[in-house]
């Protein structure tokens, strides 16, 4: 299967990051990984790179990882739809302090424009 | 989480703070107490939350099964902020809780099904109000599914507005107190 896995910087696209690497790695999917742009967090788009790299060494997944500027939601959709993709993975949302789950807009937008399946990885 | 959050300029309440008591609707009678984290109090609120019917679980909380259930349970009573519990005798009816969230708090409420409609959610946002503002709490805020009216309608009561409602669920916000 042809996975696009979008990632931005906090703890949601970790755990999604993990779960499709390891999925890919038993499944043999074909996985890009987008890095989106994600003001939200502190972290720049080279540290989340880099953690990419480490998961797809450690899993022994080849995987190719672009660049993706501007706006997160649309341009996922907009690679899924254009490049023939199967499904779009994302992280699932983060939670509030009292634990309960809130989805990002980049995770509402792709769930309700993407005409390719969706996976929100929890 | 969100530092732009916007919170009404007016004070709501006073709140009579929880522990009180009160009949509610169906004559049983009902105590507000604030949680005292002893180990039969924590039991009595699994329970209830093992009760808790999953149509109206909100955001996935609280979760569906037991183990789940007692490790958000203890990560949210070990967090430092305020929870209230109302009292059907030995049994939980409702829990009501402020969990620190930076400077401010989020607020949630569960009333067990049985309980439900007979005025004791009201009673219990109230006394957990008030419970709070007398320690200090100042800015609240919560997060409720837009089609959930009876619930929003009951938090416009009590004095909060609409936040954020750009989201699947609304975001409302309260001022409990005047900041210092």
């Amino acid at each position: 299967m042809k996975v696009l896995l979008g990632i931005g910087g906090g703890d949601d696209s970790r755990r999604a990051l993990e779960r499709t690497v390891s999925r890919a790695a038993e499944a043999g999917d074909n996985l890009t990984v987008a890095v989106v742009d994600d003001s939200s967090t502190g972290r720049t788009g080279d540290e989340i790179e880099t953690e990419i790299d480490e998961v797809l060494g450690e899993a022994g997944v080849d995987a190719e990882v672009r660049h993706v500027d501007g706006d997160a939601g649309s341009e996922l959709v907009r690679i899924a739809e254009s490049e023939g993709f199967d499904r779009v993975a994302l992280g699932g949302g983060t939670t509030s302090p009292m634990g309960k789950i809130q989805l990002g807009t980049t995770a509402q937008f792709v769930l309700l424009n993407s005409h390719v399946t969706v996976s929100l990885v929890r | 989480m969100n530092p732009d959050r916007n919170y009404p300029s007016t004070v709501a309440g006073p709140f009579e703070a929880a522990p009180f008591a009160f009949d509610d609707r169906e004559s049983r009678e009902i105590e507000l107490r604030p949680y005292d984290g002893s180990d039969g109090e924590f039991e009595a609120l699994v329970s209830m939350y093992v009760a808790f019917d999953p149509a109206d679980r909100a955001q996935g909380i609280p979760p569906g099964d037991e183990g789940r259930i007692r490790t958000w349970l203890d990560g949210l009573v070990k967090k430092g902020g305020y929870n209230v519990v109302a009292w059907h005798g030995g049994t939980v009816a409702g829990h009501a809780t402020l969990v620190p969230d930076d400077d401010t708090y989020e607020l949630a409420i569960f009333v067990l099904q049985a309980y439900q409609e007979s005025g004791i959610g009201t009673r219990l946002m109230r006394g957990l109000l008030g419970y709070g503002a007398e320690n200090g709490v100042d800015r609240v805020w919560l997060s409720v599914e837009r089609w959930n009216k009876a619930a929003i309608g009951l938090y416009e009561k009590l004095g909060f507005e609409i936040s954020n409602s750009e989201s699947f669920e609304m975001e409302m916000s309260a001022r409990i107190s005047a900041e210092d």
